[in-house]
């Protein structure tokens, strides 16, 4: 059976085991309609252009995990963040593990999404915001919507932070052959207060998953938000990510991508600005090799004047590996004296690697400053020869060059071990112990 | 120490060098005298190991061993160092950290181990005391935004670091304002020793008034023209280099 009609016959199955009272599941029955009427995005999508779903459509996918599996921190610890203290939300094969798990309720709510989905007492919040800036269109944002049920529920009040860093965890164990995920997660951010969030999908075998995720991040006047996406999952593993992120006035937002790892990984990151002041960053690391694929697609619609927003997005491309990057930026005629900048640089380091590259600029005021700017090239020969000379060997002097030419986008990285981490993620993708970290 | 014999050398078929005979020994200061396009440069860059440019015919021999098919980074080990006429930027990578990665890939390459940390710092401080660089400077990252002073000084900062046998100063005086040539020129002739040999190449004779040379070449059109002392900078200063390519042709 194709995975789209797999999916659409599942969700009767799916509803047997949530309170279809409930508003939200009003919104589901809407988003599965609109998944059956669009289906799959296909090649002849403007937006799917460079990224087919065709080999993964066809894989027979576990909707629903058969048994509850469990994992020992041990097998796991190197995931975490585990130099630091962080709050932990983590699942296993979709399911909510407490055992590997620290949340919270002490002043901030950092929990899980099927407590605020069933719980009275968030119905407010979920009223408020559930499926409010995520799209009601675009097919598997609505696949994931139909299916809405676990994830991560983040709700920091008014002026408060968290002790800790979140993590997000989303492990897949292999006991399916083949299992889709799609996890759900709330992030509300009130005014004047500040989170930080690191996501990661780690899949502990080679078998095939496929994660289409949602996270909807409401940012309100003055709050501070920090999301880190580590992307370095097996061979085995494809991931959707869409985010959707709502800013008000003086909010500022950046999102970090690392991307170095799975099969195939397609980032949707939409910003919309619904302030004045505000400032969206967006940065991204992608090394790939073999005949991995990413393509980034962000969207920046500035919907009200000065506001700022920044792409930062590098990559570095080898074997038969592929990357897109269409970088749409939206500025509406009452925005003006928005500042919007857009950067993507590649290196191709084999003559098999591929990069599309798009800029998308539809402006419509005039009092405006915007820049883009995209290089596709190789390593610098006077660069190597420089390096060479003075005693490096050729390994060694590329190794370096690449890390440079990284180094920019983990410089707005706030959690030290952290980008500790995604220092020696890097050494490791590139093949090489350096002595020092950058 | 250097031992070049009849080198040619081309880039994308065009011949640059056309038979180079040049001999320095342990101790000496050669200068490499010439107008623009002479190919004093292309030399600098073939003794280096430069990969673009093809040596067609003759050899580099340096104390006795041809370094034919031998890497740029094998030759830094073996004692060559180039000083670059343009420092390529390396944004992202500290100086400090630069010279580390260096100096221990020489190490690994004679089967040493790596510097201690503690060593390593009491280098760096010495040699950069010699040539009068801010310790502020040390963290910046590799020649990004450097003047273009800074960027010579640096040059003789990893020169003085790496200890070279053989040292190419390739046009290291243009662009110094006078304060900074003579602390450039100070430096050098601190690290001169009877055991290592320097070239300096330059279209100027100002230079060598403070690096004073014990052999002067004039090369024109890929080739070694004039060969003489100290005195034939100063004649060339005087008299340009117009009277040596009409010699060079009769």
């Amino acid at each position: 059976m194709e995975l789209k009609d797999k999916l659409v016959s599942s969700f009767m199955a799916f509803e047997n085991n949530v309170d279809v009272e409930h508003s939200v599941h009003d919104i589901r029955t809407e988003a599965i309609k609109n998944f059956e009427t669009k289906g799959f995005p296909t090649k002849k999508e403007e937006a799917w252009k460079y990224t087919s779903l065709n080999s993964i459509r066809k894989i027979d996918f576990s909707i629903f995990p058969k048994t509850e599996s469990t994992l020992e921190y041990k097998d796991v610890k190197k995931y975490f963040l585990h130099e630091i203290d962080t709050y932990k939300i983590v699942f296993v094969d979709g399911i909510y593990s407490s055992y590997l798990s620290e949340t919270t309720h002490d002043g901030v709510d950092i929990c899980l999404m099927s407590s605020a989905l069933t719980k009275e007492m968030y119905k407010p919040v979920i009223d408020v915001y559930f499926n409010k800036v995520a799209s009601k269109d675009e097919s598997l944002t609505t696949l994931n919507t139909a299916f809405s049920r676990e994830g991560a529920y983040i709700y920091i009040p008014k002026n408060k932070m968290p002790k800790k860093p979140i993590e997000i965890l989303h492990f897949a164990t292999g006991n399916e052959a083949s299992l889709m995920l799609q996890p759900r997660n709330l992030v509300i951010v009130e005014e004047n207060a500040e989170v930080q969030i690191i996501e990661r999908h780690q899949s502990l075998t080679e078998n095939n998953v496929l994660t289409n995720e949602v996270t909807e991040v409401f940012a309100a006047d003055n709050a501070i938000v920090d999301i880190y996406k580590v992307q370095n999952d097996n061979a085995g593993a494809s991931l959707i990510d869409n985010t959707y992120i709502d800013q008000k006035g003086k909010s500022v937002v950046k999102v970090h991508t690392f991307s170095f790892g799975g099969k195939l990984t397609r980032n949707n990151l939409n910003f919309y600005q619904n302030g004045e002041y505000i400032d969206s960053i967006m940065k991204g690391v992608t090394i790939l090799g073999e005949k991995q694929h990413v393509d980034h697609h962000t969207l920046v619609h500035h919907i009200e004047p000065n506001c700022e927003s920044h792409q930062d997005y590098k990559g570095i491309y080898g074997e038969s590996s592929t990357g897109v990057f269409n970088g749409k930026i939206i500025v509406d005629k009452i925005a003006q004296k928005t500042n919007a900048f857009q950067q993507n640089n590649n290196i191709l380091i084999s003559d098999k690697a591929t990069i599309n590259t798009k800029p998308q600029l539809e402006i419509f005021a005039d009092d405006v400053k915007c820049s883009h700017g995209c290089t596709i090239g190789q390593l610098d020969e006077d660069a190597l020869f420089y390096l060479q000379s003075r005693g490096i060997p050729l390994k060694e002097a590329r190794a370096l060059l690449m890390y440079a030419f990284a180094n920019n986008v983990l410089e707005s990285v706030r959690i030290p071990e952290l980008k500790s981490r995604i220092n020696k993620l890097i050494a490791n993708k590139l093949g090489v112990s350096l002595g020092f970290d950058l | 120490m250097l031992k070049i014999n009849n080198l040619h050398a081309q880039v994308e078929d065009k011949e640059i060098l056309k038979g180079i005979n040049l001999e320095m020994k342990a101790g000496e200061v050669h200068a490499i005298m010439g107008p623009n396009g002479s190919g004093k440069s292309t030399l600098a860059s073939v003794i280096a190991g430069k990969e673009n440019f093809e040596v067609t015919d003759g050899s580099v021999e340096l104390e006795g061993e041809n370094l034919e098919d031998i890497s740029p980074e094998e030759r830094a080990h073996k004692g060559v160092f180039l000083s670059f006429q343009y420092p390529v930027e390396i944004p992202g990578v500290s100086v400090t950290n630069f010279m580390k990665t260096a100096i221990n890939e020489s190490r690994k390459a004679k089967g040493l181990e790596e510097m201690p940390a503690k060593d390593m710092l009491k280098l760096i401080r010495d040699k950069s005391e010699l040539l009068e660089i801010d310790r502020k400077f040390l963290s910046r990252s590799l020649n990004e935004g450097f003047s273009g002073g800074e960027k010579k000084r640096n040059e003789i900062f990893q020169m003085a670091m790496l200890e070279p046998k053989l040292a190419i100063l390739d046009e290291t005086d243009s662009g110094l304002d006078i304060d900074a040539l003579r602390i450039v020129a100070n430096g050098v002739n601190k690290l001169k020793s009877k055991d290592n040999a320097v070239l300096v190449i330059t279209h100027y004779q100002r230079l060598l008034d403070y690096i004073v040379p014990d052999f002067v070449h004039v090369l024109h059109n890929g080739k070694i023209v004039k060969s003489g002392g100290k005195e034939l900078a100063l004649e060339l200063e005087e008299k340009g280099y117009d009277w040596l390519k009409n010699e060079a042709t009769v």
